[in-house]
């Protein structure tokens, strides 16, 4: 059985993600976050990454949304998880978008899948017509 | 019609001693700007504004956004723009407007038809203040925006190394508008400088995500079409690892550990050895 990523509980923040400043906002929360949760330069790197990808698929596929943010614990593990959330058109193939290399309009097509690389958790949730819900955790080691 | 009256009324009172009035009016507003503009050119500002104000009226009446104001508008508008460019403020720009109130203050002795004149002017100057006003933000909104623009260029210098060598060190966090500009930049100072050789240093970056390696994979593309070659110095340990997880190719690109090795590398294809360069910069010390 999968289990769902953790999403951020208690003490986290949304922000809106509607402007490319949005996006450098997104990734610079996120590496506040990932700082504090003192994640390894490396790790915080990933995910400050992960998250730039996430924020701009939300920004230009997902016509606009937000992103949530905390701290997450399991069994005395810290880490951070985000939260990207739109109400835009949605993902009709999710296993040729997560396909390297695959985009639907002028991108490299890997930040989806890159995404996924560089996160411990990485779960989507999409509906044609609906949205997308894109949740991505980092955890210390 | 009333008002068509009161503006005749104006026209009158303004013109019956208008040397007088213009006088007290310059007076009055050189002393809100305290010298800071020479007396000459408020005089010249002012009477110029003043004959049109009265030529508005005689033509116009009333109705001050109409034809016959033409000329008063294009002033004011000239007259805002002027002052938001030399950094009066925006209440120093609009008193100018509103002393023209002060001239024809009623007293006691004062007709019903010159107070309902009064009244006229008193409303026609204050749209005629406020529309001033308009004018100046407007003018510092384009100040600002235009210094936004500068400051994006200057923060994104792009320095000649060596005869043949340019250089662009890239620092903090990367937009695309940012990356744009500094990616368009090199290009144009590989034209100006006629240099082969281009580095890219990224060691101030953060991250390097897919949007910024398309950018930089562009840049690359396009120096290489115009016969020059790019260099990537100061990939540090965690961008390279995420670049690695994120699945991007450099492809052929020669990458460099330090802006140091990059310049080096640069030297050597320009025929150059580094360390006969290093000999000329010692020589000329
Ligand atoms: N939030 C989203 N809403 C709708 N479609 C999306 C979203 N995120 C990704 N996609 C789709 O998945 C494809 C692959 O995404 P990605 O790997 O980030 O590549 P790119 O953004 O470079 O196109 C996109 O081209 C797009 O069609
Ligand atoms: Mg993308």
């Amino acid at each position: 059985m999968i289990t769902a990523p953790a999403v951020p509980e208690g003490e986290q923040q949304t922000l809106p993600i509607a402007s490319n400043d949005d996006v450098v906002r997104a990734r610079q929360l996120v590496r506040t976050l990932a700082q504090q949760c003192k994640l390894s330069l490396v790790d915080q790197t990933k995910l400050v990454t992960a998250a730039s990808e996430l924020a701009r698929n939300t920004l230009v596929h997902g016509n606009g949304g937000t992103m949530r943010v905390g701290l997450v614990d399991k069994g005395g593990r810290r880490g951070v998880s985000a939260v990207f959330q739109d109400t835009g058109p949605g993902i009709p193939d999710l296993e040729l978008a997560l396909t390297d290399g695959w985009t639907s309009g002028g991108g490299m097509g890997l930040g989806l899948s890159g995404a996924r690389r560089l996160t411990d958790e990485f779960a989507i949730d999409t509906e044609v017509g609906r949205g997308t819900v894109v949740t991505v955790v980092k955890w210390t080691r | 019609m009333a008002e068509r009256q009161e503006s005749e009324r104006l026209v009158k009172l303004l013109s019956q001693q208008g040397d007088v009035l213009v006088g007290r009016w310059i007076e009055g507003v050189s002393h809100t700007l305290r010298g800071r503009l020479s007396v000459l050119e408020l005089d010249r500002e002012l009477r110029e504004l003043y004959s049109a104000l009265v030529e508005g009226l005689r033509a116009g009446g009333p109705d001050w956004r109409g034809e016959g104001w033409s000329e008063v508008r294009a002033l004011l508008t000239e007259l805002s723009r002027n002052r938001a460019r030399q950094g009066f403020s925006p209440t120093e720009t609009a008193t100018a407007v509103f002393a023209l109130k002060e001239l024809l203050v009623p007293d006691t002795d004062t007709s019903q038809q010159d107070f309902a004149a009064y009244l006229e002017l008193n409303r026609l100057v204050d749209a005629l203040g406020l529309f001033t006003v308009e004018t100046y933000s407007k003018t510092r909104e384009e100040i600002i925006g235009a210094q936004a623009e500068q400051l994006l260029e200057l923060s994104t210098p792009v320095v000649k190394l060596w005869d043949g060598v340019v250089a662009v060190p890239l620092v903090g966090t990367l937009d695309s508008a940012r990356t744009q500009v500094v990616m368009e930049k090199l290009l144009q100072t590989l034209v100006d400088t006629g240099s082969e050789q281009a580095i890219i240093d990224i060691t101030g970056v953060p991250a390097v995500d897919t949007e910024v390696a398309q950018h930089l994979l562009k840049t690359v593309v396009a120096a290489r079409l115009m016969g020059a070659e790019c260099t990537i110095s100061g990939i540090r340990p965690q961008i390279a690892q995420t670049i690695v997880a994120l699945g991007i190719q450099f492809g052929d690109i020669v990458t460099k550990a330090t802006l140091a090795d990059a310049l080096k590398h640069a030297l050597r294809r320009i025929g150059t050895s580094p360390e006969a360069a290093a000999a000329t910069v010692r020589g000329a010390r």
